[in-house]
């Protein structure tokens, strides 16, 4: 289906809304195409494309909901889905939770949407793949990356007058290289808006690098080390992630349960208070040009600019509609991003500034292990490096760790720039009292 | 990547909201599907493929979500299309398209498929080698249930999620989160070998999370559901006190006795508020099935998957210390003489069990590790011939019509012991060891050498008894390390499935359903940490 616009969304949302006998309805209509390409052993493997669109309503009586879906736009099969919406909402059990339906709202104004990305086609990704690939094998590398591209619509209207709309591109790529031996592998990712800011080879070569410069890697003792946490160790394109578990973790009423790693000794939650280090400053911001999010959340919010975390301090929690009533305060919902505040150095300069420690690519396979202290488990991959005297000295063999992003965050020594990651910006972190817990033989 | 611990599996892909009555409405006519499977394959033949397959897939899923005394909503979701998978020039090319109900829209989709398939074609360093295959012409499967969870009425689930939420607030719980997820996959595969497989496949999985909080420590603990999903219909909560493993606490092999788990979750969940702290250490560890398949998963089902052994997932879920040249010696030590694992994709009431893959391939079972020596993996028709097989292991699979099939695991199980032993004469013998039931915390390396596992509940064993509850327990292991510490496997009278709905693999991440079977076996001398920390 092709990209509707506002007003195309709005004159069909409006069209539907007109049929409801209900108490409240709402109507949400979305579309789009998302292609990819993937490669492994230095060759093409698996390649697509996928469309679709769909209409689906929710009608209200009471505190009863029902949605019906339909994929055709005609006025009699649009009346027959209300209908089977209202039917479905009739037989449902009451949520004692349910919130009315939002009013209009006011959002910001943002756009995540590059035409560039919308136009990409199976020529495009070939040639993106091709541009990666081949430095590899000129080099006797083996590569194996991903790259998808999605471009798509979501509006939402009500019968309390809210209209929403919203369209987004995205771009994401990642990329293993590995020694034709197996003895050393390097990972690089990116993820952007604008296809037209997204270089494979460039993204390959930073990948290519740590592969040579990791084979042949040296067992240290585990323990605990300082280390430079790479952005893509903070936050992961494709796995759970030490700053994403983090910031999902925040919800307000876990905390106020007693659930949460954020809930108060005695009953409450530990909002105020300095948690983390003081340079430690987190916030979402829609409008953000270098990551930019969708205007509103799923039920229909605003995403607003907020501070979750300003200098150590907790500052905001996220509330469903429910509870921020119960509890009489603001329904802030989650954020569609996140920005950390980081410092002006390089990577290189916060390598040159390190007299002992370890350089961390990437960390995988993070679980969580006890809510209580958001301790999470995982281990580094695709280039881990001994740094002493401000110089990468030799590579390491990988290490399991068992830590918490709230003791990491106030392990804190040094801040580099911020990066685009996984929609958000991260910057490079150097943490003190990292603690590894064995040693893994995996490359 | 792996399963996760608490199953929360997603909806299929462009899924879409019906009610619960459509979700017993029949799908498309077998005649339709060939008719449109014909129109996929006879299109990508004239555009120049040599090969192609047309999955036209019709995905049910409801879930009933509960917390206390509430319900939080009940979805009920189908998701209906058709994907097509092409070889032109050599290359794989694969196009999808949602709610296609006619001959032209999937011929689309198979031009669309025969289009990437040319475009790709130059970024090959060699063609596809497809395995042969015959065509089994018109066939049907369908998972033996005995009571569709379709059929049952809402009410029904409802007061029973509710009736246990009781239960647990009555014996002490503060919080319970309780689901219950319903999974019926009507599948059609047609292929230019002659294969048409009508297949209809119905998953189970119950699934509880227990909270305790003391407000005035700021401590809480958790306890998860002792359930399976499982390849069954409502009948797996049918309660059967034959399907019962008591003990130190209650298992349940193919009928869940939810009511009396959750009670017993909402004690032990107090319990370990004041459990003892382990001693980091070495211990002999007694696992339970309920806990055992999720290490079975990590560090046997997917090292020993093809694909990550050959690097086709070397960007994502990783790579398999289980290289060819090992396998290749027919000496690969990869556990003790106890260990024997199989992969099986027929097996009874299991969630990975079809009668054909999603390439047209007859399943069946077969040896992985014999006698602790590693024989075989895990392949599909793209692959089989690396390892010298003249056919696939039939173990293909697409997680929806619109993403494409490639090589899952099977169900991978460890075979019961051979001589009768129970768990209280395996516990007898253990001086210093801890029993471990339900699975928790999980976290392996890239390659599937150095693991971690939590678990549900853990017991301290000091001279054969069981002395008490412990809490903060996770053991690290490497695999050959930890298979070769299994020095029992208790009899084909303890043996159990575990599983879970969503196994992740895949770029782009597609999730699949597996079980894993196991008597209680016991490993020696395993490394255990402390895991309590303060912020």
């Amino acid at each position: 289906m092709a990209i509707l616009t506002k007003e195309e969304a709005k004159t069909i949302i409006d069209k539907v809304l007109a049929y409801s006998k209900s108490d409240e309805m709402s109507v949400n209509l979305a579309g789009g195409r998302t292609g990819n390409i993937r490669y492994a052993r230095n060759a093409v493997s698996t390649s697509g494309e996928s469309v679709n669109q769909s209409l689906s309503v929710t009608s209200v009586f009471g505190k009863r909901a029902g949605t019906a879906t339909i994929n055709e736009f005609d006025d009699a099969s649009l009346e027959k889905t209300v209908r089977r919406a209202e039917e479905v909402a009739r037989l449902a059990p009451e949520n004692p939770e349910y919130m009315p339906m939002l009013g209009p709202q006011t959002y910001l104004n943002t756009d995540p949407y590059a035409e560039s990305t919308a136009k990409m086609d199976p020529n495009y990704r070939a040639q993106a793949t091709f541009d990666s690939l081949d430095p590899c094998r000129k080099k006797n590398l083996v590569a194996a990356g991903y790259m998808e591209d999605t471009a798509r619509f979501n509006a939402i209207g009500n019968t309390k007058g809210l209209s929403a709309y919203n369209r987004e591109t995205s771009v994401e790529f990642s990329i293993t290289v590995r020694t034709a031996d197996g003895l050393g592998s390097g990972y690089g990712t990116s993820d952007v808006t604008d296809v037209s800011k997204l270089s494979t080879k460039a993204v390959t070569e930073v990948a290519m690098g740590k592969a040579q410069a990791s084979a042949s890697a040296r067992a240290l003792e585990p323990g605990k080390y300082t280390v430079i946490l790479e952005p893509a160790a903070l936050v992961s394109n494709v796995d759970a992630s030490l700053m994403v578990a983090l910031i999902r973790s925040m919800d307000a009423r876990n905390a106020d349960e007693g659930r949460s790693f954020l809930s108060k000794k005695g009953g409450g939650t530990r909002l105020g208070e300095k948690l983390f280090d003081e340079r430690v400053t987190i916030n979402s911001d829609p409008t953000n040009p270098e990551v930019p999010s969708g205007a509103f959340s799923g039920d229909g919010r605003p995403q607003e600019k907020i501070t979750w975390i300003e200098k150590g301090v907790v500052k905001n929690m996220p509330y469903s509609r429910y509870w921020a009533e119960k509890k009489g305060v603001k329904a802030v919902p989650p954020g569609g991003n996140f920005i950390m505040e980081g410092g002006t150095q390089s990577l290189a300069d916060m390598i040159k500034g390190t007299e002992k420690g370890i350089l961390v690519t990437r960390l995988w396979y993070i679980r969580p292990v006890d809510p209580q202290t958001l301790l999470y488990t995982g281990l580094t991959r695709d280039g881990t490096f001994y740094i002493e005297n401000g110089q990468i000295k030799f590579p390491v063999k990988n290490f399991r760790f068992n830590e918490s992003p709230v003791i990491m965050l106030n392990n804190l020594e040094a801040m580099g720039k911020p990066v685009r990651i996984g929609g958000n910006l991260v910057p490079p972190l150097k943490i003190r009292d990292f603690t590894f817990t064995s040693l893994s033989d995996a490359v | 990547m792996g399963a996760a611990g608490i199953m929360m599996p997603t909806l299929p892909a462009f899924s879409r909201s019906v009610s619960a009555e459509a979700l017993l409405e029949p799908g498309l006519d077998v005649a339709v599907k060939k008719r449109l499977a014909d129109a996929a394959l006879n299109a990508a033949k004239s555009l120049g493929a040599t090969y192609a397959d047309v999955r036209i897939g019709r995905y049910l899923n409801q879930f009933v979500l509960t917390r206390e005394n509430k319900v939080q909503g009940i979805i009920n979701a189908e998701s209906f299309g058709v994907g097509v998978r092409v070889i032109a020039d050599g290359c794989w090319g694969f196009a999808s398209v949602g709610d296609a109900r006619n001959e032209a829209v999937v011929a689309q989709a198979a031009k669309t498929a025969v289009t990437i398939a040319k475009a790709n074609a130059r970024l090959l360093t060699e063609p596809v080698q497809l395995a042969p295959q015959k065509g089994f012409g018109e066939v049907s499967w369908k998972a033996p249930i005995k009571r569709n969870a379709f059929e049952v009425p809402i009410k029904e689930k409802v007061d029973l999620l509710l009736s246990a939420n009781a239960a647990a607030m009555q014996n002490g719980a503060n919080f319970v989160n309780n689901v219950l997820f319903q999974i019926n996959e009507q599948k059609y595969f047609a292929s230019t070998d002659g294969t048409y497989a009508d297949q209809d496949i119905h998953r189970i999985g119950p699934n509880f999370t227990v909270t305790a909080v003391d407000p005035q420590s700021g401590k809480f603990s958790t306890r998860n559901s002792l359930s399976s999903p499982m390849g069954m219909g409502y009948d797996y909560l049918q309660v059967n006190p034959a399907d019962k493993v008591t003990g130190v606490t209650t298992r349940y092999n193919k009928g869940y006795d939810i009511l009396e788990d959750i009670t017993s979750a909402a004690k032990q969940a107090k319990e370990k508020l004041t459990a003892k702290s382990v001693e980091a250490g070495k211990y002999d560890l007694v696992l339970d099935p309920s806990h055992l398949w999720l290490t079975i998963h990590e560090s046997v089902g997917h090292p020993l998957e093809l694909d990550r052994v050959l690097g086709y997932e070397a960007n994502y879920a990783g790579t398999s210390f289980a290289t060819l040249d090992k396998w290749k010696t027919k000496d690969f030590n990869y556990g003790s003489k106890e260990v024997n694992l199989v992969a099986d994709k027929t097996q009874l009431y299991s969630l990975g069990a079809v009668g054909w893959d999603d390439e047209g391939v007859k399943t069946k079972k077969w040896d992985l590790v014999r006698d602790g020596t590693l024989v075989n993996y895990q392949a599909i028709r793209d692959q089989v011939h690396i390892i010298g097989e003249k056919e696939s292991q039939g173990c293909c699979y697409a997680d929806n019509w619109s993403s494409v099939q490639f090589q899952r695991m099977a169900n991978v199980s460890l075979e019961a012991g051979k001589t009768p032993l129970s768990v209280a004469n395996m516990i007898k013998d253990v001086k210093k060891g801890i029993y471990i039931i339900g699975d928790g915390s999980f976290s392996i390396d890239q390659q599937r050498y150095n693991f971690q596992f939590g678990g549900q509940l853990f017991y301290e064993i000091k001279d054969g008894q069981i002395v008490g509850m412990l809490k903060d327990v996770a053991y690290q292991a490497n695999t050959r390390e930890f298979w070769n510490s299994c020095v029992a496997v208790c009899d084909e009278s303890d043996y159990r499935l575990g599983g879970a709905f969503n196994d992740g693999k895949g770029q782009p991440a597609q999730s699949s359903a597996v079980s894993h079977g196991s008597a209680t076996a016991r490993f020696n001398g395993v490394n255990v940490i402390n895991t309590a920390r303060k912020i």
